[in-house]
């Protein structure tokens, strides 16, 4: 009798006030954060790829910056939208639009570095 | 409303790939043109738009909880949030209108070939003059903010119209009968146009400013 009931409570089960205003906190930090970390020059990283002209230049500044955007995102999407407790169906959904959106950024890229080697 | 955010992630994300293109070939009009970007009301909206989104995770608690008083509350205030955040959105815009920054018909380089012009950004970072060709490209930087900030805004227009509908429907103990679906899946679209800012502020404000 009480399982049906028990199911539907899974599906939507209700985050609590307390979860929500932690991850609140954490995105405000995370935002002073990137923008500290904005003012001050982080260096770069030179990346050979085969002989010593070709290859790029990694700035640092760029990837803590997307990083940590990556971050409040994951936060935001397991917590306010309650991915971390939803059904392995949304995970999956979740997951694959995030697969295809690298997947077509990567190819497209691929597609742009190797149509004129080493002219980025 | 899962898949419709995955059509919206391939909408944004192909705004977000030519951002990329378009940065790596105009590096530096790229750099320069974000420095007339300011990152005091960047991070103001930031703020805003991020504590919006916990107070419509508050509203989809107070429906789950059938508190109506609580989430008309909650969904005034993200109703408040949202367009504080449009407003701060059109003072920077207003601001680029004025500095003839609007791509397109209302379009200046004069900032980027003589730096100096504009004192208040330039004695921040004492820019460059940039060739006219590169100064040119600016006008690519500006357009793909108006482009990257505006589609947001619309967004955003179209979530506060919502919000409209929702408060009254909410109004009349619509959502406090245990039928919350609609509030859950309008709260999953105010937080996909949230993470996307999240992505917008760091590309177009912060990752050249030391």
């Amino acid at each position: 009798m009480s399982e049906p009931n028990a199911n539907h409570d899974q599906e939507h089960h209700i985050v609590s006030p307390k979860i929500y205003l932690a991850i609140l906190l954490s995105l405000l930090f995370f935002t002073g954060l990137t923008v500290l970390a904005s003012y001050s020059d982080l260096g770069q990283t030179r990346v050979a790829i085969g002989s010593l002209d070709t290859g790029f230049t990694l700035y640092w500044n760029p990837v803590v910056a997307i990083a940590i955007a990556c971050t409040k995102m994951t936060l935001v999407v397991l917590f306010f939208m309650h991915i971390k407790y939803s059904t392995k169906l949304t995970k999956l959904t979740v997951l694959s639009g995030l697969f295809i959106f690298l997947t077509l950024i990567s190819m497209t890229l691929s597609d742009y570095v190797s149509r004129a080697w080493g002219r980025w | 409303m899962w898949l419709f955010l995955l059509t919206e992630v391939m909408f944004f994300g192909g705004l977000f790939m030519s951002y990329l293109l378009m940065r790596n070939w105009y590096y530096p009009a790229f750099v320069e043109g974000s420095h007339q970007l300011s990152i005091f009301w960047g991070t103001a909206n930031t703020t805003v738009l991020i504590i919006s989104s916990f107070t419509m995770a508050m509203s989809v608690w107070s429906a789950q909880m059938r508190r109506q008083g609580l989430l008309l509350l909650f969904l005034g205030l993200t109703f408040v949030l949202g367009i504080c955040f449009l407003g701060i959105k059109g003072i920077e815009w207003h601001e680029k209108w004025e500095k003839f920054h609007v791509p397109g018909f209302h379009y200046s380089e004069q900032a980027f070939l003589n730096p100096a012009s504009d004192p208040e950004v330039y004695k921040e970072y004492h820019d460059k003059p940039l060739s006219p060709d590169m100064a040119q490209k600016t006008e690519e930087y500006f357009f793909l903010y108006f482009a990257m900030t505006g589609m947001h805004a619309l967004h955003m227009v179209i979530g506060v119209g919502l919000l409209i509908y929702i408060f009254i429907r909410a109004r009349t103990g619509a959502y406090t009968n245990g039928h919350y679906t609609y509030v859950e899946n309008f709260g999953l679209y105010w937080h996909f146009v949230d993470i996307i800012w999240i992505f917008l502020f760091p590309l177009l404000y912060l990752i050249s400013r030391y």
